[in-house]
């Protein structure tokens, strides 16, 4: 009778563990997502060319890679998580500031897009309660596989290879999202700092991605 | 090929080099899913697609 009281209490403690961590998470995500935004208006503002973006993504990741992990753990790594993703803000305008020039509504149809899809991905996960864990692999491979093809047609400049590489990222991060969001319910991720981090990454790059589809397929690219 | 190109190049080159072990590392430690878990992630990217199709026929 007392293990099974103690089972009890252990499961509902990981249980309210499991909701801390997820309420966290989107709280700070939202936190950064508008924080991020202020940054590309600024930047757009500013008219930032595409060698500071380049610049400021560069640092962004290597902080994402170096720094973040060593603070995450702590309270250093709000602020970190902050400058990460004011970066990566920062490093979309001069691309926003296109989009924006050619057709506008492509840029909000796109964030619009993106909202849904998080949202839709994030429900699913969290309500069938399913555990991808089984995505990793595949999904580290697919990755490895979009980059590749990335820095091919850096050189090859072929259009189409442009926008399979969009649309294998759309899948890619879609697939991101119900594994991270798995991930924090079945407790694989306990920290809520890498988690908004992961989940900002898919995002973005969802976004971007989207981004490219809408104006390649609405005649604009 | 100006240098944002070149810098491009040598940043999406790290980022590979960055991922491959954590790639090879996930690919002999990942669980295997069956078909029911495939299943699981096929129909929501299925709903994804046609999202996007819906968004494509929007602009």
């Amino acid at each position: 009778m007392n293990d099974q009281n103690l089972a009890m209490g252990r499961s509902e403690a990981s249980i309210l563990a499991t909701n801390k961590v997820l309420k966290n998470t989107y709280l700070l995500l939202s936190m950064t997502l508008v924080f991020s935004g202020v940054m590309a208006f600024v930047g757009m503002s500013m008219n930032l060319g595409h060698g500071v973006s380049l610049i400021s993504s560069i640092i962004a990741i290597a902080m994402l890679w170096f720094v973040l992990p060593r603070t995450a753990n702590s309270s250093a790594g709000i602020p970190v998580l902050f400058a990460i993703t004011g970066l990566l803000g920062l490093g979309l305008a001069p691309m926003l500031n296109i989009y924006l020039a050619v057709n506008p509504s492509i840029v909000q149809t796109a964030l619009g897009g993106t909202g849904v899809i998080f949202l839709g991905l994030s429900g699913y996960a969290l309500t069938t309660r399913k555990d991808f864990s089984f995505m990793g692999g595949f999904l580290m491979v697919g990755l490895v596989v979009v980059l590749v093809a990335a820095l091919a047609n850096i050189f090859l400049q072929m259009p189409v290879m442009g926008l399979v590489v969009s649309g294998a990222i759309v899948m890619l991060m879609s697939g991101m999202i119900l594994y991270q969001t798995s991930s924090i319910i079945h407790g694989g991720e306990t920290n809520y700092i890498m988690a908004t981090a992961s989940l900002f990454i898919s995002i973005l790059n969802l976004f971007q991605a989207l981004l490219h589809l809408l104006s390649a397929f609405g005649g604009d690219d | 090929m100006d240098w944002l190109q070149i810098g491009s190049a040598l940043f999406l080159l790290a980022m590979i080099v960055f991922i491959f072990p954590r790639m090879r590392e996930a690919v002999k430690h990942a669980p295997k899913g069956n078909m029911n878990d495939w299943m699981g992630f096929i129909i929501p990217l299925a709903a994804v697609i046609g999202f996007i199709i819906l968004l494509i026929q929007m602009v």
